[in-house]
């Protein structure tokens, strides 16, 4: 589904953030991608769907190069994705978003379905404004469910879906996740440090200080992590602490 | 039925929701260059010419409930200057819909311009959604002008709440608005213009809440693009326990500028006044959010101005 070969990101005024970044996401599968604050894992979500331009390596979806494509080709070849902070619109309704993100009216027992896998109640949002009165849970979810409603998605990104999203709510995305699990024709790939998604993973990667630390099954890379931290230590401390070393 | 010329009929169809005849059984009166082209009343809302042909009053009776009454204005041609007074009293408890678009077309080099003065007189309990649509047509060099002039005096417990939009056309806007409010009558007011080209568009709210738990929410949303430039100023004084909000917001397209000055005065102690203001650009992570749904940038735009210019 998605390769990234040796994929660099540098800003323009910065240092170098992405520093070849290897990795495979396949359909059908969950890759939960962790790793320190810092470590790269944002930057990555946006130089995969095109908010950032890669500035090396080469980035394939399904064997076609994307590296070179804008955000709006690479949205219309099936790449979604939720942002960490959600953005905020005056005038544009909930409803108005979810239709976008639909491209087209979308039927409303298909609104009732998204709203209540992100936990939300239609009739008391779907009019209201994307603006500053949605709390950072409120409009966290609303735009997870831009992504939910998105057709022909082939490859969803989540970043920090868990993000001030309460336990209840949070509860019924993780079986939202696993529902989009066993669609065959998509792939996954979430940001977070949760540990109830990280169990739900079929993949793991750890990011620190722009490179991949360790990847592989979750039902190996897991007990790895979980180990650190019954030992005391935090489990992706150590790539913290060989990063400052490093650097 | 209504007599009006072809250009008139285009007006009507972009300002009101008039589709053709008359206005389904409502109250109205058509003012076409300076004329009057159709007036019809109803049991309960009488449509009556002032002296002069100055304008008309309009008088709705107290306690009429869930009828319109549309009032357009328009003006089909070069080198009319159109100066019309209309003023209406609502009676105690009645709660309408007024309906009053002005378009302004011009097919040579003259100016054609439309100047409303308009009253209202709310009386106690009565309720008003007022709607004002304005648009400019023709591609003559000709002038556009629209200044309208409102004033209104809210009675006890009455409430106004006026939707006014200027969407594209017009050369030059001038728009004064002022009011007066007594114990607990309500003002709101949602303001739409976007503004192209070298157009000038100008607004200005002067409100007095003189009552008791009076207040006035006042809401400007507006696109300068291109060249054009837009100044608000608003003054909202509370001389009484009362509360006052206003907002401006603005977007800057191109080289469009936007001068904003809101005014708050409290001369109450228990007057609660809040200004709330934002000018800039489109947000590029809006834009960019639009474009992760499949939209272009251009697309997203559009959608995210068309959103900000209603809400």
């Amino acid at each position: 589904m998605l390769t990234l070969k040796n994929v660099k990101w540098k800003p323009d005024d910065g240092d170098e953030v992405l520093k070849g970044i290897d990795l495979t996401v396949e359909t059908g599968k969950l890759t939960v991608v962790t790793g320190p604050n810092g470590g790269g894992k944002t930057s990555l979500a946006k130089v995969i769907s095109g908010l950032r331009q890669a500035t090396g390596g080469q980035i394939l979806l399904e064997g076609e190069d994307i590296t070179n494509l804008d955000i709006t080709e690479r949205a219309n070849r099936g790449i979604s994705y939720a942002f960490q902070q959600p953005v905020r619109f005056k005038g544009l309704t909930v409803k108005d978003l979810l239709d976008l993100a639909a491209g087209g009216t979308i039927p409303d027992e298909d609104v009732c379905t998204v709203m209540n896998k992100v936990g939300l109640c239609t009739k008391d949002y779907i009019d209201r404004e994307v603006n500053a009165s949605l709390s950072g849970g409120e409009i966290k979810r609303i735009e997870i469910a831009t992504v939910l409603c998105r057709k022909d998605s082939r490859l969803l990104i989540f970043d920090e879906p868990e993000a001030g999203i309460d336990l209840w709510s949070f509860a019924g995305l993780i079986e939202a996740f696993e529902e989009l699990k066993k669609e065959k024709d998509k792939a996954l790939l979430v940001i977070s440090h949760q540990e109830r998604l990280l169990e739900i993973a079929d993949e793991i990667v750890v990011i620190a200080d722009g490179k991949v630390r360790i990847s592989g099954p979750a039902k190996e890379i897991l007990p790895e992590l979980m180990h650190d931290e019954k030992s005391g230590g935090c489990p992706i401390g150590k790539f913290e602490k060989e990063a400052r070393s490093n650097g | 039925m209504a007599e009006m010329n072809k250009v008139t009929e285009e007006l009507l169809r972009a300002v009101t929701d008039w589709v053709s005849g008359d206005f389904d059984g409502a109250a109205y009166n058509i003012r076409e260059d300076g004329g009057c082209a159709g007036r019809h009343s109803t049991e309960h809302i009488k449509i009556e010419p002032k002296e002069g042909g100055t304008g008309i009053d309009i008088y709705i009776a107290p306690g009429t409930k869930s009828e319109k009454v549309y009032i357009p204005a328009c003006v089909t041609r070069s080198n009319v200057k159109d100066v019309v007074y209309n003023d209406f009293h609502v009676g105690e408890d009645a709660d309408v819909r007024i309906i009053a678009g002005c378009g302004v077309h011009t097919d040579g080099e003259g100016e054609a311009l439309h100047h409303g003065i308009h009253r209202f007189f709310l009386e106690k309990g009565a309720h008003v959604i007022y709607e004002e649509k304005h648009i400019g047509t023709g591609d003559n060099a000709g002038k556009k002008r629209i200044d309208p002039v409102t004033h209104v005096e809210l009675a006890e417990d009455s409430c106004l709440e006026m939707n006014t939009v200027q969407i594209s056309g017009v050369d030059s806007s001038i728009r004064k608005t002022s009011g007066k409010l007594a114990d607990r009558a309500r003002l709101v007011i949602h303001e739409s213009i976007m503004t192209d080209g070298e157009e000038y568009a100008e607004t200005d709210f002067d409100v007095e809440m003189n009552g008791e738990d009076s207040a006035v929410d006042l809401i400007s949303r507006s696109v300068a693009r291109d060249n054009s430039y837009q100044t608000y100023h608003s003054r909202i004084a509370g001389n009484n326990r009362c509360t006052g909000h206003s907002e401006c917001d603005a977007i800057l397209v191109g080289k469009g500028r936007v001068n904003a000055a809101p005014e708050l005065y409290a001369g109450h102690l228990d007057a609660s006044l809040i200004h709330e203001a934002a000018i800039g650009k489109v947000a590029g992570e809006q834009i960019m959010k639009l474009r992760t749904l499949g939209l272009t940038e251009e697309e997203a735009e559009k959608k995210i101005i068309e959103g900000f210019l209603r809400g």
